[in-house]
């Protein structure tokens, strides 16, 4: 296979005049293409505009046979009966300060140590550097019960700090940037330090504002993490204005099974946050998260 | 990490501040000579970072390694009991189910890439249009969250009343009640897993698709090619790095099944015991059970398949991956 297109590239040059009509002969095609993506399309945005409309109707019509699809009167009341029903604003005031404390700390420490990996030299370097890359392979169930413990030692369940305390760390992170600044210019960093600049300005001044789209692509990761994550925040939170929201919806469902109306309002709006982001910010999004290819 | 404290002492800095001049002269090599480092700077940018990592990562492995080998008592305090736990762990049938149930989702998860390769290839065509919106809508699903999209899964898969067995009752089927029927549990979640994880493999594939030369198309249809034939020598060898890739993705993911398990069925479900994964069942028994001996053992032989299965994927990749 890989010979057949070895050599099929020689004509190449000679066949490209023959290009733009090929080109337009396919463009005509597109619209099977569009008709294909658009039914792929609806099916995987259904569930959110059923989402929608369902937290704007009554439970009633919910449980309606046939199906009600658009609800007539819509039904606000039910997005108010979500900050009566559940803790809504506690739990997303948890989840914004997890979120912000998570990537705020993974920006500084992870670039700090990504740099330090990259491109300064001490001793163990090597060995260090295996220990945080060795943690990347090991499932997080491997080291669940112990933070458990540690989180619970100092008191810190149903705590802030206690959700969001292992994830400031990051050997992910860190390999992200220690990737990045590997590959960065050497010739500022030497200017910077003829002219006189400590380790610390040089790092500061002028590698860390090289590296946006690397911060930028561990921002997006870490916050869709922080925002979307279950198991931890479930282990270590136990009151229900103490978790964030994706544990807090999960526990809601848990003890209510009949108001679906409230629950589709309070997942469409812990959610939404997100979605929100996410449209403004789509390309960026996108492009981060295929750049760095993990979660 | 006490090691990482005592690291630069006097008589490795010394070089080091004799390597900025030195660099400044040759220019070449602007970190010295080879045994130069950097003095203290370092403790400073890595000391943080290994200590969290030290604290809440390494020393809690070899902590659930030694608590594996070991039972709890109701109120703290553990007794060595050997290999106990995974002697308990083979005999119980849950394991078993978890890991069947592990690997059928990964599978039905896996079913998305072909899907995904269809629609990247779709979203390539010359002279396309509306792709970033399409890429949008595709995407969605992965960065919302699951607890809250299972929510609504929930009401689509509900027996009773729910939109997906209306539908099928218009063709005469008579649908389940999705999620507490064991067996269509697992379908349903992994339906949803599908459909969450798509629009990732649609992004890795279609970057994957845009590195392929444009030229190779216009070589083979100039020898010939039907489409068909263009796709199947042309882009399906050139994109198995990418398919390689997600796959390794996907399993990893797959095997983390725990948040839509969670949010979809509900932990009070009857069918949960037969549709539980490898880490619902590691969270029962840890933190619902409080078993955490029985919890370290299992934790530890997910680790140990994972580490397998990933192992095993990368052996096998040079039976069909292609690297040009």
């Amino acid at each position: 296979m890989p010979d057949a297109t070895l050599t099929t590239t020689a004509p190449v040059v000679a066949g490209r005049p023959a290009a733009p009509r090929r080109r337009t002969s396919r463009h005509g095609s597109n619209a099977w293409a569009h008709v294909l993506l658009a039914v792929g399309g609806v099916v995987m945005v259904f569930p959110f505009v059923w989402q929608l409309l369902t937290s704007l109707s009554t439970n009633a019509q919910v449980m309606s046979v046939p199906p009600v699809f658009w609800p007539g009167e819509l039904q606000w009341g039910n997005y108010a009966e979500v900050f009566s029903k559940l803790p809504f604003l506690q739990e997303f005031w948890v989840s914004v300060s997890i979120t912000v404390a998570r990537t705020v700390g993974q920006l500084v420490l992870c670039s700090m140590a990504g740099y330090a990996f990259a491109r300064m030299r001490f001793p163990l370097r090597g060995v260090l550097l295996a220990l945080v890359l060795s943690i990347l392979m090991v499932p997080s169930q491997v080291y669940l019960i112990p933070q458990y413990q540690i989180i619970n030692g100092l008191g810190w369940l149903n705590t802030v700090a206690g959700i969001a305390a292992p994830g400031i760390f990051s050997a992910f992170g860190t390999f992200l940037m220690m990737q990045f600044f590997k590959g960065a210019p050497d010739s500022l960093e030497e200017a910077a330090r003829l002219d006189g600049a400590n380790p610390f300005q040089v790092f500061w001044r002028v590698m860390l504002p090289l590296a946006g789209p690397s911060l930028g692509a561990l921002t997006i990761i870490t916050v869709l993490w922080s925002w979307n994550d279950l198991l931890w925040p479930l282990v270590v939170s136990t009151r229900a204005e103490s978790m964030p929201l994706a544990a807090g919806i999960a526990t809601f469902a848990g003890r209510t099974t009949t108001d679906y109306t409230v629950m589709m309002a309070a997942s469409a709006l812990a959610m939404a946050p997100i979605l929100l982001l996410f449209v403004v910010m789509q390309r960026r999004v996108i492009d981060g998260l295929a750049h760095s290819g993990l979660k | 990490m006490t090691s990482v404290d005592r690291s630069p002492r006097p008589g490795v800095v010394a070089p080091a501040r004799g390597s900025a001049p030195r660099a400044a002269a040759g220019g070449a090599t602007p970190r010295g000579s080879r045994r130069g480092y950097d003095g203290w700077w370092p403790v400073l940018f890595v000391l943080p970072t290994m200590f969290g990592v030290v604290l809440f990562y390494l020393w809690p492995i070899v902590q659930t390694g030694w608590f594996s080998l070991t039972e709890w008592g109701a109120f703290g305090g553990q007794t060595w009991v050997g290999l106990e736990n995974y002697q308990r762990l083979a005999r119980d049938p849950d394991l078993g189910t978890a890991v069947v149930n592990t690997l059928v989702y990964t599978a039905i998860v896996l079913l998305g890439i072909p899907i995904a390769m269809f629609v990247a290839s779709l979203l390539h065509r010359p002279g396309m249009r509306f792709t970033a919106f399409y890429r949008v809508l595709y995407f969605m699903p992965y960065v919302a969250m699951p607890t809250a999209v299972a929510m609504v899964w929930r009401l689509i898969f509900n027996g009773d009343f729910g939109i997906l067995n209306q539908a099928l009752a218009v063709v005469g089927i008579d649908g389940p009640s999705w999620t507490s029927t064991p067996g269509f549990a697992l379908v349903a979640v992994s339906v949803v897993g599908l459909w969450t994880s798509l629009g990732f493999a649609i992004i890795i594939l279609s970057a994957g698709l845009r590195t392929i030369p444009p030229e190779l198309y216009e070589a083979a249809s100039l020898d010939g090619a039907s489409a068909w034939r263009q796709f199947r020598s042309v882009t399906v060898p050139l994109l198995t790095p990418s398919v390689f890739f997600v796959t390794v993705i996907t399993v990893i993911n797959g095997f983390q099944l725990f948040d839509l398990l969670y949010a979809l069925m509900g932990q009070a479900n009857p069918a949960m015991q037969k549709t539980q994964s490898l880490v619902y069942l590691f969270y029962n028994e840890a933190f619902l059970r409080n078993d955490k001996g029985f919890a370290a053992a299992i934790a530890m032989v997910i680790l140990l398949i994972v580490g397998a299965v990933t192992l095993l994927q990368f052996r096998m990749q040079r039976r069909w991956v292609t690297y040009a």
